[in-house]
């Protein structure tokens, strides 16, 4: 799967404690090999799972890979009907996949009656105003995206039925809580909490909003 | 009667080529077929195993040499062959790797990539064909195009100096550096063959015509014009300082092996400490 990694300032000057595990305890799971001979072998034909089976260098296969769109010999094609199908198997792989890809994080949203959906350190702020408000009494749920995409629609589909609304609060004016008012598709409502940057959302807007999603 | 046949559709060297592929996408007149010819043989003229070689190129027309040669070969993204190769190179030492591309490519938007690799001798051979121009873009100017000499965006004459890129090589920690004309294709097919077989950043530039744009542009408008050019101005001269062999507008392009010396290069061998 090929990974896009969103940094964030916060990533760039914090410090976490990484574990690695010993290396008889990580799954290291290798890319199928071709197991045609050289002659024969297509880079991009996929297999059933929409995954070529991919040779190593250096292996005799003495295969091509262009960054432009390209066919199942991996020569570049430059027209439409190369364009539509390379583009479709690669979106078709990830979706079909997406329960495998995406990671969440959730807190409370069984009983929540609001729920905020956020990511990066937006999420870790929405802490504290979550803290806050349950202090409060209100019954708030965290929903943290680690993955945007694949987009989790199918669990927001879910959560909307049973919540009031959702708070998505971002550093930006406003691009995962569009994500999410598609996916709660008009049951309830999203409120936007956007912050154009500079520094990380003040708690307390995001505790306005959700003292505003219960009233 | 016993009669002899010559097939003029095949060429002695379609074994290591992409036939498939054919015919390229290069201009009648371009350098790019036969650089791509003195390549092969001196690839041949090595000895090394083939299947371990991987041919990485950039983009623009020389970017497009690693399509058309039957290696493990890699169009990257435009300026990044250095830097992929280095990945390549890191993952599996065993490979040789050589980088295929053009002067846009490697000297300007590749240019960190370029002064980085040499910087740190990394084991690999990084041709840079030199027409001046960006050819498949339309002829704009580039970092090598002479001052003076006019192309599609500079049409009153270059008013920047250009890069001298064996200089740059060389500045950088090349530990072999030549260049070479592609009118003269014993020297740089043995040129390819010493790089290939140098341990440590090895460097060749192959200056080339494009009668399409920058010749059209400088009065010599055909390809054919472009190389009897090159046979004039053509100054073979070995060892000469790589900060002396700058090209100017009709001025003598200085050709020849400027650095081969030894040097420790990475990946090292056999441990951190050396080779």
């Amino acid at each position: 799967v090929p990974v896009l990694v969103m940094s964030e300032a916060a990533v760039g000057h914090m410090y976490e404690k990484v574990v690695i595990p010993p290396v008889n305890q990580i799954e290291i799971i290798c890319r199928r090999k071709p197991t045609v001979p050289p002659d024969e072998y297509l880079p991009f034909k996929p297999d059933a799972d929409l995954v070529p089976p991919m040779a190593n260098t250096g292996d005799g296969y003495r295969f091509h890979v262009t960054g432009l769109t390209h066919d199942e010999r991996g020569y570049p094609a430059m027209n439409a009907e190369a364009q539509d199908k390379l583009i479709r198997r690669l979106v078709d792989k990830i979706e079909k996949n997406k329960n495998k890809i995406t990671k969440l994080e959730e807190d409370g949203i069984d009983n929540a009656e609001v729920v905020v959906c956020s990511y990066g350190v937006s999420a870790r702020v929405s802490l504290v105003a979550i803290e806050r408000a349950r202090n409060d009494g209100i019954r708030v749920g965290m929903l943290r995206l680690i993955t945007v995409w694949p987009f989790p629609e199918d669990r927001v589909r879910e959560i909307a039925k049973k919540v009031k609304a959702f708070v998505v609060p971002e550093i930006n004016y406003g691009q995962i809580a569009l994500e999410v008012e598609r996916c709660a598709g008009g049951m309830v409502k999203t409120i936007l909490v956007p912050h154009m940057g500079g520094s990380v959302h003040n708690p307390e807007t995001i505790l306005d909003a959700i003292k505003q999603a219960v009233k | 009667m016993k009669t002899s046949t010559i097939e003029t559709d095949k060429h002695p060297l379609d074994a290591y080529l992409r036939v498939d592929r054919l015919p390229h996408i290069w201009c009648p007149g371009c350098g790019l077929g036969l650089i791509v010819n003195c390549f092969i043989r001196g690839l041949l003229g090595t000895g090394l195993d083939l299947d371990k070689v991987a041919l990485v190129s950039g983009i623009g027309c020389t970017g497009r040499a690693a399509g058309y040669i039957k290696l493990d070969s890699f169009h990257t993204t435009h300026g990044r062959a250095v830097a992929f190769g280095i990945g390549l190179k890191l993952a599996n030492p065993e490979l040789k790797v050589v980088v295929f591309s053009g002067d846009g490519d490697l000297a300007a938007i590749g240019g960190n990539h370029l002064i980085h690799a040499g910087r740190r001798n990394i084991d690999m051979t990084v041709i840079c064909v030199n027409n001046f121009t960006y050819g498949m873009t339309g002829g704009q100017l580039g970092p090598t195009t002479p001052s003076n000499a006019r192309t599609t965006t500079s049409r009153l004459g270059n008013i920047e100096k250009p890069f001298n890129i064996p200089n740059l090589a060389a500045a950088s920690g090349a530990v072999y550096v030549a260049r070479w004309t592609a009118a003269q294709i014993h020297q740089m097919e043995n040129a390819f063959r010493e790089a290939l077989v140098k341990r440590g950043f090895s460097f060749v530039e192959v200056i080339s015509p494009c009668p399409t744009y920058y010749g059209r542009m400088n009065n010599q408008p055909t390809g054919l014009e472009q190389m009897r050019y090159y046979r004039r101005k053509r100054v073979v001269k070995n060892g000469a300082d790589p900060s002396e062999v700058g090209i100017g507008l009709d001025g003598p392009i200085i050709t020849g092996k400027f650095v081969d010396i030894e040097l420790p290069y990475l990946p090292a061998q056999g441990g951190s400490d050396g080779n």
